[in-house]
């Protein structure tokens, strides 16, 4: 019990966004309705770049910008210390993945327009209605 | 089906929960991934790249492959929405539609009937219902080139504060974005036509990707902007400096070009007509 | 120039899909030669990369010259180059096949299409070739974005079929980009040697088995490995045979390639088949998979329909060869990816000659077609009896292997579901030669059964067939040359430490 508390306190950082990804996912694969289900991967993959960003979190670091008393262009004089920084690559890594995300959803909602057009509908068991008949 | 949807969420749950109890606490300066590679990128990111801006250097630099398909993946959403939405009107409306602009009313001309002389206080519209606020339309009329001057900023900054290619790019295509909104998409589109914007594009991820065929033409490897610098005569270290500043721009065209690209096709349906 | 081919077969290729993208705006009868010239170069170098690491071992390159693992670094052994070679060529021969219809879309579409077809080659070969774990993700969602919207140009049910597929491909790229942040989070690197080499310290850790488990299922998702291949059927039925052309034979190879150099590269052999409840449960799922495919593609009216789900049959062989974790599973699994990615090209090409001519897709809109088309259906004879398993074509030798691996590490549910599979595909096969030969043609624009006395030669245009009887006898060479391929290839690149 002790040491689920301290995991609790060390660690709810993950679980928190464990939890939103699977709010997400829940929504993709339970919703009808097309736009639901794209809200849902949007929840996802905003979850999944949170818990990156989580990941690089530093205590007593500050933003990755080495600012030099000197002004800047010169090559640094002072050491360079990298426990005063947060860690820089998971941000790199996520600005991937929010664009990555974002291009995912232009082209899932271009789909959904489409299929709105040819269908009259975004709800699925509609659409398979629809499909079905003829 | 939702029974079983929920058993595998709860499944999936359990797993990544109880694999999260072995990582080390949250903001821990002595966990794996504070330790093993990231220490170099701080500690030496300023001295070989001559960047502050340590994120900007990874991305651009050490990590810059991975930028440059990034900057292609956004090239391949605004093709795929081109590809999906856009289609040419075969036969004219049954009706056109002009807005009276002093007062608002709405005139519809049937198909074969046409407008005679100029008619400076009507405008064509495409659907009567699009809004229309002359507030609006001034505030943003204003606002516009001082957005685009902060997105400049923000590009050519990026090295010495939060800012860069990307930022930079999706600001100056909210700017356009922002012109068709206020006003309608036609306006914007005489600013910018659709071929212009297509080819602007992908001339922004050639920037990119044409920086790393010059490296690799100068003798260095694919995206070593040290290569560069005998072409620039700077010393390698300033060499990346300016390859970083100089992908950062095309990103910024690519990104730019590529959020007006999707907005058009998607707003419009593909009709590239007045849009919403 | 020569060391910098790792670079060139993928940068060609991305640099001509731009420009392609331009001409299509300016000059679009330049589409078709940019694409083509850059498939050769990619081919080219992929070859020239395969005789560099057959003569002077592994290749090493790093991008923009940083050292791994602070930049990312390519590491290219003998099995990157043979899957790389095979892409090229795939994407090459369906490309020249598919000239004919792509440009006969509308005109505002041919430049985009041609486009997000060498977009999607480029991601594909930059999978195979990459060194990183990260850039791995990234180059997944440039093949899967070009994927998606190439799916969805089909007729009337595409869009559907492609938005269920973005949904799963979504997960799919979600789970194996989560799996990376938990690998990510306890060891600190992205490069896959370094990540080998500090894992060992780790393997008791639950997050790497976590991160192991979504790995793995988020690759499935897109290998479409049953029961998680719920869009793959209505995917590449519903794409325009073009488009079937290039990602049924590569996509869901490639991702099995990616899973193999996972569980080889980075969670070693002394990982990946070390949780012996854990290769038996997928042994066995492999084995459901392959029984699954075979009696839905029984169940399939519709002839593409049926090609797709034979893929999810060979999906499992694969995998269940794969994760048998013997020498001699995993180079039957590899010369499969091989064979069958060659075997579904011709299909597929057969397929889409088909469709050109005569616009149904029932089996029974098949009859007759052994007169009016001899070359596509004898290129298809050859390409069924390849899956079927018939010496002297390559699916024969591919299959041997995985049957021997099999008996070998005693798992005979795995060899019973091969031979069932077998007989499957014989069934289905056969069926088809008999409804195309010995039916007379029912030309179903008209509506009356025309005498087959005057039965018309109506073949494919010249485009299609060519590639598609090269691509037969490429099923054929495949065969004969199996022995070297696995002995002088494949063996080179799998790890010494295998049963």
């Amino acid at each position: 019990m002790d040491r689920f508390l301290e995991l609790l306190t060390s660690n709810y950082n993950y679980w928190v966004y464990i939890t939103l990804m699977m709010i997400g996912l829940w929504g993709m694969i339970a919703k009808r309705n097309l736009v639901k289900k794209i809200i849902g991967m949007s929840i996802f993959q905003t979850a999944i770049i949170l818990f990156y960003i989580s990941i690089g979190a530093k205590e007593g670091g500050t933003i990755p910008i080495i600012m030099e008393p000197g002004g800047h262009g010169s090559a640094a004089q002072a050491v360079v210390r990298a426990a005063d920084y947060i860690n820089p690559l998971p941000h790199v890594l996520m600005l991937t993945a929010i664009v990555v995300a974002v291009a995912t959803l232009g082209v899932a909602l271009s789909l959904a327009i489409k299929i709105y057009q040819r269908y009259g509908t975004l709800e699925e068991k509609d659409i398979l209605k629809q499909i079905n008949k003829p | 089906m939702k029974v079983l949807g929920l058993i595998l969420v709860v499944a999936c749950w359990i797993l990544l929960a109880v694999g999260a109890t072995d990582f080390p606490r949250m903001g821990d300066p002595a966990s794996p991934a504070a330790l093993h590679v990231s220490p170099r990128y701080l500690e030496k990111g300023l001295a070989e790249t001559q960047t502050p801006n340590i994120v900007t250097a990874v991305l651009a630099d050490y990590r810059g492959y991975d930028t440059m398909y990034e900057t292609t993946v956004v090239f391949a959403a605004g093709v795929s929405c081109f590809l999906l939405l856009r289609f040419f009107r075969r036969q004219a409306p049954p009706h056109t539609l002009y807005r009276h602009k002093p007062s608002g009313t709405v005139v519809a001309i049937q198909r074969g009937y046409r407008l005679r002389g100029p008619h400076p206080d009507l405008v064509p519209i495409d659907r009567d219902w699009a809004p229309h606020d002359p507030i609006v339309e001034l505030a943003s009329r204003i606002l516009i080139p001082l957005i685009q001057i902060f997105a400049l900023y923000v590009v050519a900054h990026g090295h010495y504060s939060p800012g860069g290619g990307f930022q930079g790019g999706v600001i100056l295509g909210a700017s356009l974005i922002l012109l068709a909104i206020s006003q309608d998409l036609r306006t914007a589109q005489a600013r910018l036509g659709e071929r212009s914007n297509a080819l602007l594009s992908a001339i922004g991820v050639l920037i990119y990707v044409g920086v790393g065929a010059l490296a690799l033409a100068l003798g260095g490897n694919f995206l070593d902007y040290g290569a560069l610098a005998g072409l620039m005569h700077v010393d390698p270290v300033y060499a990346r400096n300016l390859g970083i500043l100089f992908v950062e721009i095309g990103v910024a065209i690519a990104v730019m070009a590529t959020m007006f690209f999707i907005y058009r096709n998607v707003a419009s349906a593909g009709a590239l007509d007045e849009g919403l | 120039m020569s060391h910098q081919l790792p670079a060139l077969v993928v940068a060609a290729p991305l640099i001509a899909a731009l420009l392609i993208f331009m001409a299509g705006w300016v000059r679009r009868g330049l589409c078709f030669p940019l694409a083509g010239a850059a498939l050769v170069v990619s081919l080219l170098s992929a070859l020239g990369m395969l005789s560099q690491v057959l003569t002077q071992g592994p290749l090493h390159y790093r991008l923009g010259g940083w050292e791994a693992p602070w930049g990312i670094a390519y590491d290219v052994d003998a099995i990157n180059a043979l899957v790389l070679s095979v892409v090229a060529a795939v994407a090459l021969v369906n490309l020249v096949a598919a000239r004919v219809s792509l440009e006969a879309e509308p005109p505002h579409r041919v430049g985009a299409l041609y486009a997000l077809y060498v977009l999607s080659v480029t991601g594909m070969l930059g999978m195979v070739v990459t060194g990183d774990v990260f850039n791995l993700y990234v180059l997944l969602e440039i093949t899967s974005l070009s994927g998606y919207a190439l799916v969805s140009m089909g007729d009337d049910r595409a869009p559907l079929a492609a938005l269920n597929y973005v949904f799963l491909g979504t997960i799919g790229a979600s789970f194996y980009l989560l799996g990376v942040g938990f690998l990510y989070t306890v060891t600190g690197s992205l490069n896959m040697a370094d990540i080998a080499r500090l894992l060992p310290a780790l393997y008791g850790s639950k997050a790497v088995l976590a991160a192991f488990v979504m790995i793995m299922v988020g690759l499935w998702f897109k290998a479409a490995f049953f029961p998680l291949h719920s869009w793959l059927p209505g995917a590449y039925s519903f794409a325009p045979p073009a488009v079937a052309g290039l990602l049924a034979p590569l996509m869901t190879k490639v991702m099995i390639y990616v899973m193999i150099r996972l569980m080889l590269s980075v969670f070693t052999p002394a990982y990946s088949f070390a949780l012996a409840t854990l290769n038996q449960a997928v042994v066995w799922l492999a084995v459901l998979a392959i029984v699954a495919g075979a009696l839905l593609s029984l169940a399939a009216r519709d002839f593409r329909r049926m090609l797709t789900y034979i893929i999810v049959g060979e999906v499992g062989y694969m995998v269940g060869g794969a994760w048998l974790g013997t020498r001699l599973g995993l180079t039957g699994s590899l010369l499969h990816l091989v064979n069958d990615a060659a075997m579904t090209l011709c299909v597929f090409l057969a397929a889409a000659a088909f469709t050109y001519r005569y616009k149904g897709e029932s089996l029974h809109s098949l009859r007759g077609l052994f007169r009016r088309m001899p070359w596509t259906m004898g290129a298809l004879v050859i390409g069924g009896l390849s899956i079927v398993g018939v010496p002297p074509t390559c699916g024969f030798f591919s299959k041997w292997y995985l049957l021997s691996a099999g008996i070998q590490a005693g798992q005979w549910g795995y060899v019973a579901a091969l031979l069932f599979s077998s007989l499957v595909n014989l069934v289905l096969f056969f069926r088809v030669f008999e409804i195309a030969y010995f039916e007379p043609f029912h030309d179903h624009h008209h509506g009356e059964p025309a005498p087959s006395a005057a039965a018309v030669r109506n073949e494919a245009p010249a485009l299609i067939v060519l590639p598609l009887l090269f691509t037969a006898v490429g099923l054929i060479a495949l065969g004969l040359y199996s022995g070297e391929l696995a002995s002088g290839v494949i063996a080179l690149g799998l790890p010494t430490g295998l049963r």
